[in-house]
C-alpha cells in the first residue's frame, strides 16, 4: 500500500488524482495566483464567503440530528467556517434544509429564505428534501424543496452520513469559488 | 413572583402590559415547533403550543404498506429513538400474526433499546447545552454519543437508522467484536458520567436555573397523564419496564429513579441516572444472552388475524404505545401511535404559565419534547 | 406483550375488573374481549362519561394513555377508543382498559372526556381534525397538526386516498 502511494507520487504530471501529489498542489497554486492577479476583488470576496458560511438555525425535520453530529467534536464543521450563528438570521448566508419540508413549514422556510441577505446559498440535505424521500406519498409533504427555494447542492442519504454533508460543504465552496461578482 | 419588600422597590402596572411573543420554528430555543407565549412584564401568563410543522402523515401511510415496509418510515418519526419506536409496532404485529420470537432476539432487542436510550439522552443533554447557553455541554455529550453510535453501527449496520427490531425478531445476530468494544465503552463512559455530574450538574449556575423551577406536583402529573422523566421526577416510580415487563426485563436488575422535588432539576437528574442504569442492563444482557436463532420465519406478505393489539414499551422519553387494528390482510387497517412527547406536551402550558421568560428554555427542554415524534 | 393470542388465562385482577364492571354498569357495557393485561368494553356515546367516571373513581384507572379514532365505512361508523391505564391502583399498572364507542359517520358527535381525564385534550383534538369528529364539551377543537389552509376531507377517513399513490395500491 505504501509502496504504491510512493510510486504514484513519483510519476509527475500524469499522476493519479487520488492521493496528495505535487502536481495537484502546483495546479492549485497556479489557480490561486491566476485568480488573485486577474481578478483580485472577486477572489477576495469569494474567499471571504467560502470560509465563513453561516447556516441558519432552522430545523426542518429529522436530518437535523446528523447536522448536530456534524457540528459535534468528531466531524467538526467549524473548521470549515460553518458556524451556526444563533444570533439572527440576518447575518447568515446558508440555509441547510434538514429533511422533509411539510406544507405547514414551506411558507415559513420561504419567508426565512427571503429575509436572508444576498448572497445566499441552500443545501438540500436528505432524500426527503430532494424528492420527498420515504414520505413521497404523504398528504402533507412537499416532493422536494426546490419548489420553494433554489437549491445549490443536493445531498442524498437518509440521513446522509456526516462525511457526505462535509463533502456537500466542500462542493458548495467550489461552486462559490467559481462565481463572478457583478 | 413578587419583589420582596426589603428590596425597597415597588411595582406599578402600566396599562395593559401584555405582549404576545411567537417563539417560532426558526429560533435557537425552539426546534421544529412553535409556541406563542403571552407575557406580562416578566411573567408568562399564557402559552399556546402550535405543533404540526413536521406532520408527515405516517399513520395514513402505514395503511398502504405491509407490516415490514412500514418499518423504515415509522423509524424516522423519531430519529434519536429508532429502536424504541418500532419495537411496540413489531410486538403488536407479532401478536396479530400469532408468532413468538426467539429469546436471543429479545435480548438483542433489549441491548439495542438501551443503547438507543443512552443515545437519546445524550442528544437531549447536548441540546440542553445549547438552550442554556453552555456550549461545552453541547460538545461533550455529542462526542460521547459517537462512541455509542459506533456500537449501534457494529450491531445494526447504519449510523442512526438500523431498522433492527422487525416483526419476527431482529435483523441480524451480534458480531463478535461487539462485546469487547461495548465493555470498553461502558467503562469509559461510566467515568465520564461522574465528570458530567460534577461539571454540568453540580454547577451553581445550572442549579440556580433548574432548582425550584417548573414544579409539577405529583397529583397533577398523574391527572395530566405525563410520562417518562417528567412523571418520574414528580415522585411517581413508574416505568413500563417494571409496570408491564416485556422482553426479559423481569430478569434484569436495575433501578428506576424518582425524585420528590418535582422540578426541572429532578427531570434533568433522571436522565443522568437512567443512562447509568442502561449500561448496567446492557452488561447483564451481554452476559445472560442464550444462543439460538434471532428471527422467526415470516413471509414478507404475512397475513394477520382479524383483531387489534395494543402494546407499550418504555421509550427513551417515556411510555410509547401502538394500537394496531387489522382486518386479516397483509396491510394494517389502522395504526395509532401514542408518543410520549405528545403526552408530555400538555404539561408545557401548565408549567410555563406563572414562570419567568428566562426560565422558558430550561422548562421547555426538560420535558424532552421532540416535535418530530409528536407530529408523527 | 408478545404472548400469542391463544392464551387467555386471566389473572385475578382482570377477573375482578370484569366483575366490578358488570356489577356497576351491567347492561350498559359489552365486553369485546379480555386478554391478559387488556380488556376492551363497548359503550354507547350516551353512557361514555358515566362509564369513564366509574373507571376512574371505582376501578382506579386514573390515566388516559391514548385516543384512537377508526373509520369503518362498511358499517358507516367511526369507532373512538380510549385506552385507560392506572398508576395508583394496586396491581393494576400492567392492565389497560379500552373503552370504545361507535358513532355514525354522518353525525360523528360524542361527549368529550376532558372533564374526567384532562390528559385527553390534545389527543381528542388530533382525532377530531383527522377524522372530522366533534367532541362536545371540548374547549378548543381548532387545527392542531394539519396545516392551517387544509381544505380537503379529514385525512384519516378511508375515503381519502393518499395523493402519491395510484389507484389500486
Amino acid at each position: 500500500m505504501v509502496a504504491e502511494q510512493v510510486e504514484m507520487k513519483k510519476s509527475g504530471p500524469g499522476a493519479a488524482r487520488d492521493g496528495p501529489g505535487l502536481s495537484i498542489l502546483v495546479g492549485k497554486a497556479k489557480e490561486v495566483i491566476q485568480q488573485a492577479i486577474v481578478d483580485p476583488l472577486t477572489y477576495l470576496a469569494n474567499w471571504g464567503r467560502i470560509y465563513s458560511l453561516w447556516p441558519v438555525h432552522l430545523e426542518t425535520a429529522c436530518c437535523s440530528i446528523e447536522f448536530g453530529a456534524v457540528s459535534g467534536p468528531r466531524f467538526d464543521c467549524e473548521r470549515y467556517g460553518i458556524l451556526e450563528a444563533f444570533g439572527s438570521l440576518r447575518q447568515c448566508d446558508l440555509v441547510v434544509v434538514h429533511g422533509t419540508v411539510t406544507r405547514k413549514m414551506a411558507p415559513r422556510l420561504r419567508w426565512i429564505y427571503d429575509q436572508m441577505p444576498e448572497p445566499k446559498y441552500c443545501i438540500a440535505m436528505g432524500a426527503c428534501s430532494i424528492t420527498g424521500g420515504v414520505y413521497f406519498d404523504s398528504y402533507n409533504v412537499l416532493p422536494g424543496v426546490d419548489q420553494v427555494v433554489p437549491v445549490d447542492v443536493y445531498v442524498p442519504g437518509c440521513p446522509p452520513r456526516p462525511e457526505e454533508l462535509i463533502d456537500a460543504f466542500l462542493l458548495l465552496q467550489d461552486k462559490i469559488r467559481k462565481q463572478k461578482i457583478r | 413572583m413578587s419583589i420582596p419588600a426589603e428590596a425597597g422597590l415597588y411595582t406599578q402596572a402600566v396599562d395593559d402590559d401584555k405582549l404576545t411573543v411567537s417563539i417560532g420554528p426558526q429560533h435557537p430555543g425552539a426546534g421544529h415547533f412553535r409556541f406563542t407565549i403571552t407575557v406580562e412584564g416578566d411573567t408568562i401568563v399564557d402559552a399556546v403550543p402550535d405543533p404540526g410543522y413536521v406532520h408527515r402523515g405516517a399513520e395514513k401511510q402505514t395503511e398502504y404498506r405491509n407490516y415490514l415496509q412500514s418499518i423504515p418510515m415509522l423509524e424516522r418519526s423519531s430519529l434519536t429513538d429508532v429502536t424504541n419506536i418500532i419495537m411496540p409496532y413489531s410486538m403488536a404485529a407479532e401478536e396479530l400474526m400469532g408468532i413468538e420470537i426467539p429469546p436471543r432476539a429479545k435480548y438483542l432487542r433489549m441491548i439495542m433499546s438501551e443503547n438507543q436510550r443512552i443515545l437519546s439522552h445524550l442528544y437531549w443533554m447536548a441540546i440542553q447545552g445549547i438552550f442554556l447557553g453552555h456550549s461545552t455541554s453541547f460538545m461533550w455529550p455529542m462526542g460521547d454519543r459517537e462512541m455509542f453510535i459506533d456500537l449501534g453501527q457494529i450491531l445494526g449496520g447504519a449510523r442512526v437508522t438500523y431498522s433492527f427490531a422487525i416483526p419476527g425478531g431482529v435483523r441480524n445476530d451480534l458480531p463478535e467484536e461487539f462485546k469487547g468494544r461495548a465493555i470498553k465503552t461502558f467503562n469509559h463512559f461510566e467515568r465520564r458520567l461522574v465528570d458530567y455530574e460534577r461539571i454540568f450538574y453540580n454547577n451553581p449556575l445550572f442549579l440556580k436555573r433548574t432548582q425550584g423551577v417548573g414544579v409539577l406536583p405529583r397529583k397533577e402529573a398523574i391527572s395530566l397523564g405525563v410520562v417518562g422523566q417528567t412523571l418520574r421526577a414528580s415522585n411517581v416510580k413508574s416505568d413500563v419496564r417494571i409496570d408491564e415487563p416485556y422482553n426479559f426485563y423481569k430478569e434484569m436488575d436495575f433501578e428506576v429513579p424518582s425524585f420528590d422535588t418535582c422540578d426541572t432539576w429532578a427531570r434533568c437528574m433522571v436522565h443522568l441516572i437512567e443512562m447509568r442504569q442502561s449500561m448496567k442492563i446492557m452488561r447483564q444482557c451481554l452476559d445472560k444472552m442464550p444462543s439460538g436463532p434471532v428471527r422467526a420465519k415470516l413471509s414478507p406478505q404475512q397475513r394477520t388475524i382479524v383483531g387489534e393489539a395494543y402494546t407499550r414499551i418504555e421509550a427513551a422519553r417515556g411510555a410509547m404505545s401502538f394500537h394496531i387494528i387489522s382486518d386479516g390482510s397483509t396491510k394494517p387497517y389502522r395504526v395509532k401511535i401514542s408518543v410520549p412527547s405528545m403526552r408530555n406536551l400538555i404539561a408545557l402550558p401548565r408549567l410555563l404559565i406563572g414562570s419567568h421568560v428566562a426560565d422558558m428554555p430550561a422548562i421547555y427542554w426538560s420535558l424532552d419534547y421532540w416535535p418530530v415524534e409528536a407530529d408523527k | 406483550m408478545s404472548a400469542p393470542p391463544a392464551k387467555t388465562e386471566l389473572r385475578q385482577e382482570e377477573k375482578a375488573i370484569l366483575e366490578a364492571l358488570s356489577s356497576k354498569l351491567g347492561s350498559r357495557i359489552t365486553v369485546a374481549y379480555s386478554k391478559p393485561n387488556r380488556i376492551k368494553i363497548i359503550v354507547s356515546p350516551i353512557d361514555l362519561i358515566e362509564v369513564a367516571t366509574c373507571a376512574r373513581d371505582d376501578l382506579h384507572f386514573d390515566q388516559c394513555a391514548n385516543v384512537t379514532g377508526t373509520d369503518f365505512p362498511k358499517d358507516k361508523q367511526i369507532e373512538v377508543t380510549y385506552h385507560l391505564g392506572s398508576i395508583e391502583g394496586a396491581g393494576l399498572r400492567r392492565i389497560i382498559l379500552a373503552i370504545a364507542c361507535r358513532v355514525p359517520s354522518a353525525t360523528p358527535e360524542l361527549p368529550s372526556l376532558i372533564e374526567v381525564y384532562p390528559s385527553v385534550n390534545y389527543h381528542e383534538r388530533e382525532q377530531a381534525e383527522m377524522l372530522g369528529l366533534v367532541f362536545k364539551g371540548h374547549p378548543n377543537l381548532s387545527r392542531f397538526l394539519l396545516p392551517e389552509d387544509w381544505n380537503d376531507i379529514p385525512p384519516m377517513l378511508k375515503a381519502y386516498r393518499l395523493p402519491g399513490r395510484l389507484e389500486g395500491e
